[in-house]
């Protein structure tokens, strides 16, 4: 159920280049269902900037009510979140969209999770998750450069990681596609958040693997009623389009014609 | 008796506030927030007579208090409102206002002829604004001897009220009210959104795929309110006034200016909660400003 709660900030960290962890406490975390979720934020109760921010959930504690967000501040309203400290109150609405599935994939199968940047954070509680479930994951994460890698500790304590940049100042240099190259790739179902090219060329190298991949797209309301993040489907999908808020943010793979 | 309810040609609102047409999809998603039966009608998305996939994306850009929005009336076409959100919405106890587009005269007459007939449709909403749509849409509403005969010819064809949305992109927004009002029109609905657009200044390329969309929220408040005052003074037909209202204060000074009830639509997703939260807020607010009824309130900035 989508819910609207003033929740407080625990912790707020800069945790790489323009990267922030922010942990937020409210009732509101008891309704997050599944990893790969979001939540959309009032980042000021002023009318600049006006609209929401969706920001995708990157953990999720039910027993102490907290949920963490890794987010870029690059904008007006990232950088005034970024901004927040301990004991302000942030507007949430939440949790909104439909998240990975982890019941595609059984106990003891292997699963690939692939992020590209800011595209990594959701697939943080994914992990926990898919471990808790007894399936190993495997986890190839793309940044741009060294300064703005983060959480590689974190994903190595939940199973193997392998982190590229573009410019090879940390880990293999290239593209996460030039990593799976030479990975084998023997897993059940593959799993990815990151930039739309990333997500085509995932599509591509694995045609008969099961996979599912979360979208990005500028949104209005975050709900599903202003119709701003519609994508186009293929012609194998019934609907003729989908919207990223409330149909997604994750889809099958082979769904969103990309 | 009601304080808040009011009388307008095909609707006996309960109060005077509604989302706006485009803001509120076909009212399935708040459906799920509270109950929709509280609002005083909603307008729900344009229909038009074919499927409409819309623009491409970006379609939305956040711009100072406000947004751009190049949505291009996407819907599912009249047969399926028709079929499916329609009936759905008659679930609740709310009259709801069709907003008809089209490209055509004969799309808007066809869509009218149809819709009007729905059981909870109490009224239309003529579309002749849409800066979005390359055919129809503000075409039909620039021109006072065009928007008149489209007015004529869906006042013929349909069986409820109608209601034409007026955009603020002329140069006489007066002209063209009282070229409706001529048509036969019922009601009058206005601000649409303003043309306008945002370039990212890095690279100096629009910002939404459509290069131009319209402008709405908080920031086009000044413009929208002082139209309806302008046009309150022209015609006898009834407004109903939008364009950036977020706040009880914003509700007061459209009423004020001359509109009869109130349309809510970029706010919707500043807070989906705002509809229900103004109309709790509303009679608290009578009372601070000593009137009794909201009929007392409309108009009064002409009466000073």
């Amino acid at each position: 159920m989508i819910k609207q709660e003033q929740m407080q900030v625990v912790n707020q960290q800069q945790i790489a280049t323009n990267i922030f962890e922010l942990t937020l406490i409210g009732q509101l975390v008891l309704d997050m269902k599944q990893p790969g979720q979001f939540v959309h934020l009032r980042v000021s109760d002023q009318m600049e900037p006006l609209l929401r921010r969706p920001i995708s959930i990157s953990s999720i504690d039910k027993e102490t009510l907290e949920f963490s967000m890794i987010y870029r501040a690059d904008g007006r309203g990232t950088t005034l979140l970024s901004e927040k400290k301990p004991g302000d109150q942030v507007d949430v609405l939440g949790p909104l969209g439909n998240g990975f599935p982890i019941e595609k994939i059984e106990a003891g199968q292997t699963a690939l999770l692939v992020g590209g940047g800011i595209g990594v954070p959701p697939l943080y509680e994914l992990s926990k998750r898919l471990v808790e479930k007894g399936v190993k994951p495997i986890h190839v994460l793309g940044f741009q450069s060294k300064d703005v890698v983060f959480y590689e500790r974190q994903f190595q304590e939940l199973g193997e990681t392998h982190i590229v940049t573009v410019d090879g100042s940390h880990g293999h240099k290239g593209f996460v596609t030039n990593a799976l190259e030479i990975l084998e790739d023997d897993f059940a179902v593959y799993y990815s958040c990151g930039p739309t090219p990333m997500l085509s060329a995932l599509e591509k190298m694995y045609p008969d693997k099961k996979g599912y991949l979360s979208f990005e797209q500028r949104m209005g309301c975050g709900i599903g009623a202003c119709f701003a993040c519609v994508c186009e489907t293929t012609e194998e999908t019934e609907a003729d389009y989908v919207k990223v808020c409330s149909d997604g943010p994750v889809f099958q793979s082979g769904v969103v014609r990309v | 008796m009601n304080r808040l309810a009011v009388e307008l040609p095909g609707l006996s609102l309960k109060n005077p506030i509604m989302p706006a047409s485009g803001c509120f999809g076909f009212g399935k998603e708040y459906a799920k927030l509270y109950n929709l039966s509280q609002l005083g009608a909603i307008m729900i998305k344009a229909t038009t007579l074919e499927t409409r996939l819309g623009n491409p994306t970006p379609r939305v850009a956040e711009t100072p208090a406000g947004m751009l929005n190049a949505i291009g009336l996407q819907n599912p076409g009249l047969t399926k409102v028709m079929e499916n959100e329609l009936p759905w919405l008659e679930q609740y106890d709310v009259p709801i206002i069709a907003n008809v587009a089209g490209t055509l005269t004969e799309d808007y007459v066809a869509v009218a002829k149809s819709i009007s007939q729905a059981p909870n449709v109490h009224a239309l909403e003529l579309n002749i604004s849409c800066p979005n749509v390359k055919q129809g849409g503000i075409t039909f509403g620039t021109d006072p001897v065009v928007a008149e005969e489209l007015t004529r010819a869906v006042k013929e064809a349909s069986s409820v009220p109608v209601y034409v949305k007026l955009s603020p992109n002329v140069t006489n927004v007066n002209e063209i009210a009282k070229a409706v009002e001529a048509g036969g029109a019922d009601g009058i609905t206005m601000i649409n959104t303003l043309l306008g657009m945002r370039l990212d200044t890095r690279t100096g390329r629009p910002v939404i795929a459509n290069v131009t969309g319209g402008l709405s929220g908080p920031a086009i408040k000044p413009v929208a309110l002082r139209m309806v005052y302008d046009v309150a003074k022209q015609v006898s037909i009834p407004i109903i006034g939008m364009g950036g209202i977020s706040t009880i204060d914003d509700v007061i000074d459209f009423l004020s200016a001359g509109a009869s009830a109130v349309a809510v639509g970029t706010a919707n997703f500043v807070d989906p909660f705002v509809c229900p939260n103004l109309i709790e807020q509303l009679p608290e607010k009578l009372d601070e400003l000593g009137y009794k009824t909201v009929s007392e309130i409309v108009g009064r900035s002409h009466r000073l």
